[in-house]
């Protein structure tokens, strides 16, 4: 199972929790894994985040791969110059 | 001075060899955006709204379309309405800031547009347009757009991020939150607290080139750009966005670019150009004056942050809690969210709290600035963390090293770093001569350190060899800061030739794969590895075409050095030049591809250390000597290396003593030149002290970490914390222009 961290801004989709765990394979089956838990957060995540698996931050990560008790973090996404 | 790992015998890579595009730069052939000149051509001008905030009641183009010369006009009516054909919201506000439909937002603001046979003929045209507008309260800083009473730039702006959403609108586009663990109990465990409140004013990047665009539009709907941007990628696809065309419509080429410094990832002229191009039939170039660069074209965020932090005796930090708010212009879209995540990230805290707001306000939309959003934050929380050290007697690197991120450290924003150089750019500059040099009356030294991501991101790259053996490195990515000279070192490690017969090239949209926008420190990394898996796949081959001419298996065959050499040494070296000169015969041209989403983004941090002197009498501050340390990952190119740290430092010292956006009552900008908004020039400064380190990115080829934007993080506090240790004020607002410095020197006399 991965485990999944929502930043302090994403709780309000959440109920407030910090950190749930979820089994998936990919970060697309982990988003609609999330989304069937909290509805209307899959929109959200797939929209505005980047995502960090294991402290490697993807961008466009829908097809990457997500291990066992990998650390998933759903970051914001931010922009460089 | 650098401080390397042990070079793993690299021939090229981490040399200094002569710049690929020196030669044409001081010869004046190197053509930048502006210089263009086609057959036919027209000049065209901006018409710009005088009013911070306004309604456009009308636009009366008729007497400017009269006029001698003239061969179009337009305004916003001649492009796609996208909000009503629902178009996402990031995109309508690209299309709204290009040119105005309804409101105008900041002055400076696009309403129309001419196109005439001289740039005389459409100044004076660009004059005739009438413009009749329903003046508009306004609100220039965050604390008037944040004001209950303010009046709103966008009706139906309803804040993100917070729960439950407010029903009514408001200028605050979005609220970011990071926390973890207790703040009141890690207050509670601080033996000192510090609390201090920031404001910074918006800077504007300040490259010398302003913006151009020549655009030549076909009968059939096709349209050929030249322009200076940091991604003609990105110009391709936000003008067929604004046009509403498909980006196959459009080919753009990349000028030469004289600076951009995250400013020239937007676009502002393009669509305008193709627009009156296809108006007129003719080909036409707009370029901005400088005051339309000021007036227009983004800065970065002026902010307002406030930061607690506290420390126990032994220098841990106990508690950080820090609130921002950042001017985002006219559209929602400032760096806050970056802000958040690179305030404390240096530091493994274990209680905090990041609160952060977008607001809008009646300004030119802000643009992306080196590390965009973390230079103000990090001001904030450096100085405070200076007056922390004091408080309890500590060495500033001292207590930076106590609470530095590492390897493992779970990062404010959430993930666990990797392998990252923190610490070792705190050791570097400890253990440099400037930290122990002496200082004289009136001066005082400052140290403070940041951190920015870096960012990955999709390149191409394409490689052939000529038939004498040399290279042509083909890449999508506008060179800013050096990148063709890393694409050909690598290019020369990895095929073993010589540095100089690798020639380096940044091709149109039509003629190399798919690159997005050269920022966010990426381009060495990313695009650098899509060039070295493109040589690669030439030496595979290559080696593939030897074993073809020995007659033997390709695993007898081994690529040295820039030849062919049989394991067994049963067969003659072949050199590339000989396989070159005859690759017909082993199945014709050599030529690879490469194309890659970037995988293994490597962090970036920057200490510095700032000496300055303060005249007690003017409050003038110099600065007399300045160290920047910075994990480089490997530095492919040291010069351009040093260069990019320069660079930062000396923007961040501009950003710390002098520049400022000054708006009038009205919201117009009064100081829009470079006479009145004083960037430093070389006389300003000393020579900014370099320490390369290098701890390589173990997911790059050759360790790349990216450098273009951590070095513009620390000066400001660097700066600031000087300052405090020359003359004992602490300076919270910037600029800390003489006049601020010497109010502080007063009150503290008084």
């Amino acid at each position: 199972m991965a485990q999944v961290h929502f930043s302090a801004g994403l709780r309000e989709l959440t109920g407030g929790a910090a950190h749930v765990e979820v089994g998936a394979s990919t970060v697309r089956g982990l988003i609609s894994a999330l989304d069937e838990m909290f509805p209307g957060i899959g929109a959200r995540l797939s929209e505005a985040s980047s995502v960090a698996i294991d402290g490697e931050i993807f961008t466009d990560a829908e097809y990457e791969s997500v291990s066992d008790n990998a650390e998933v973090h759903f970051l914001d996404i931010f922009q460089g110059g | 001075m650098a401080i390397t790992e042990e070079n793993p015998g690299y021939k090229w890579v981490g040399t200094r060899p002569v710049r690929p595009d020196g030669v044409e730069k001081v010869t004046g052939k190197a053509r930048f955006g502006a210089d263009l000149i086609l057959p036919g051509m027209l000049h065209g001008k901006v018409v710009r709204s005088p009013h911070a905030h306004a309604r456009i009641v009308s636009i009366d183009t008729s007497a400017a379309e009269s006029m001698e010369g003239v061969k179009a006009v337009i305004t916003g009516a001649d492009f796609p309405d996208l909000a009503a054909n629902g178009a996402h919201p990031s995109e309508i506000d690209v299309a709204n800031n290009t040119i105005a439909r309804d409101k105008v937002l900041y002055e400076g603001h696009v309403v129309a547009a001419v196109a005439a046979i001289t740039r005389e003929q459409a100044e004076a045209a660009a004059k005739a347009v009438t413009v009749t507008y329903e003046v508009l309260p306004h609100v220039l800083t965050v604390d008037e757009a944040m004001a209950d009473d303010a009046p709103l730039l966008h009706d139906a702006m309803i804040t993100k991020g917070v729960d439950p959403a407010p029903e009514e609108p408001s200028n605050i586009a979005s609220k970011i939150l990071h926390e973890r663990g207790d703040l009141d109990q890690g207050f509670g465990e601080a033996d000192s607290v510090v609390e201090r409140e920031f404001t910074t004013k918006p800077v504007h990047q300040g490259y010398i080139e302003p913006h151009a665009a020549v655009a030549d539009a076909n009968t059939d709907g096709r349209a050929h750009i030249w322009c200076s941007s940091q991604g003609h990628f990105q110009m391709r696809a936000y003008t067929a966005t604004v046009l509403g065309v498909s980006p196959g419509t459009l080919k753009v080429t990349a000028a030469e670019i004289g600076g951009g410094f995250g400013g020239k990832t937007v676009i502002y002229l393009e669509p305008l150009a193709v627009r009156l191009s296809q108006r007129a039939g003719r080909p036409v170039k707009l370029v901005m004056d400088r005051d339309e660069v000021f007036r227009a074209t983004g800065p970065t965020s002026g902010t307002r942050i406030k930061v607690k932090m506290g420390v126990s005796k032994d220098g841990k930090i106990t508690a950080a809690e820090v609130w921002m708010a950042y001017e985002a212009g006219a559209y929602a879209g400032s760096p806050v969210g970056a802000a958040g995540m690179t305030a404390i990230a240096c530091y493994d805290i274990p209680n905090f709290v990041v609160e952060g707001y977008d607001v809008v306000c009646n300004k030119p939309r802000v643009a992306a600035y080196r590390a965009p959003g973390a230079p103000m934050a990090a001001f904030a929380v450096e100085s405070v963390l200076d007056e922390l050290a004091r408080n309890i007697e500590m060495d500033p690197i001292d207590i930076r090293l106590a609470n530095a991120a590492v390897e493992g450290t779970q990062a404010s924003y959430g993930p666990k770093f990797p392998r990252i150089g923190f610490v070792e750019t705190l050791e570097a500059i400890k253990e440099h001569p400037n930290y122990t040099a002496d200082l004289g009356p009136n001066q005082g030294r400052g140290v403070a350190a940041g951190f920015w991501f870096n960012a990955g991101m999709m390149s191409s790259a394409t490689v052939h060899i000529n038939e004498n053996g040399t290279a042509t490195v083909v890449t999508g990515s506008p060179d800013i800061g050096g990148s063709r000279q890393s694409m050909a070192l690598m290019a020369a490690e990895e095929l073993g030739i010589p540095y100089e017969s690798i020639k380096p090239v940044v091709a149109d949209t039509e003629t190399v794969g798919f690159n997005d926008v050269t920022g966010g420190s990426r381009v060495t990394l990313a695009t650098g590895a899509a060039v070295v898996d493109a040589c690669r796949l030439i030496v595979e081959d290559l080696r593939g075409r030897a074993a073809k001419t020995w007659d033997v298996e390709v695993d007898q065959v081994e690529w040295v050095d820039g030849q062919a050499q049989h394991v067994d040494g049963a067969q003659p070296p072949l050199s590339l030049n000989d396989l070159a000169a005859k690759s017909g015969r082993t199945g014709g041209p050599i030529s690879a591809n490469a194309s890659l989403n970037s995988r293994g983004v490597g962090a970036g941090f920057s200490t510095q250390l700032c000496d300055v002197e303060v005249d007690p009498e003017t409050g003038v501050t110099k600065v007399v000597r300045y160290l920047t340390a910075q994990d480089a990952g490997r530095a492919i190119s040291p010069d351009y290396v040093e260069g990019q740290m320069q660079g930062g430092v000396v923007q961040g010292i501009g950003w710390a003593l002098n520049e400022e956006y000054i708006h009038d009552t009205e919201g117009v900008m009064e100081n829009p030149s470079f006479l009145d908004y004083r960037i430093p020039v070389a006389s300003d400064l000393p020579m900014i002290d370099c320490a390369i380190v290098e701890v390589p990115n173990p997911a790059h080829p050759y360790g790349v970490r990216g450098v273009g934007e951590v070095g513009i993080v620390p000066p400001m506090a660097a700066v600031g914390n000087a300052i405090h240790d020359a003359v004992d004020v602490r300076m919270t607002e910037l600029p800390m222009s003489p006049i601020k410095v010497l109010e502080a020197l007063n009150e503290n006399d008084g």
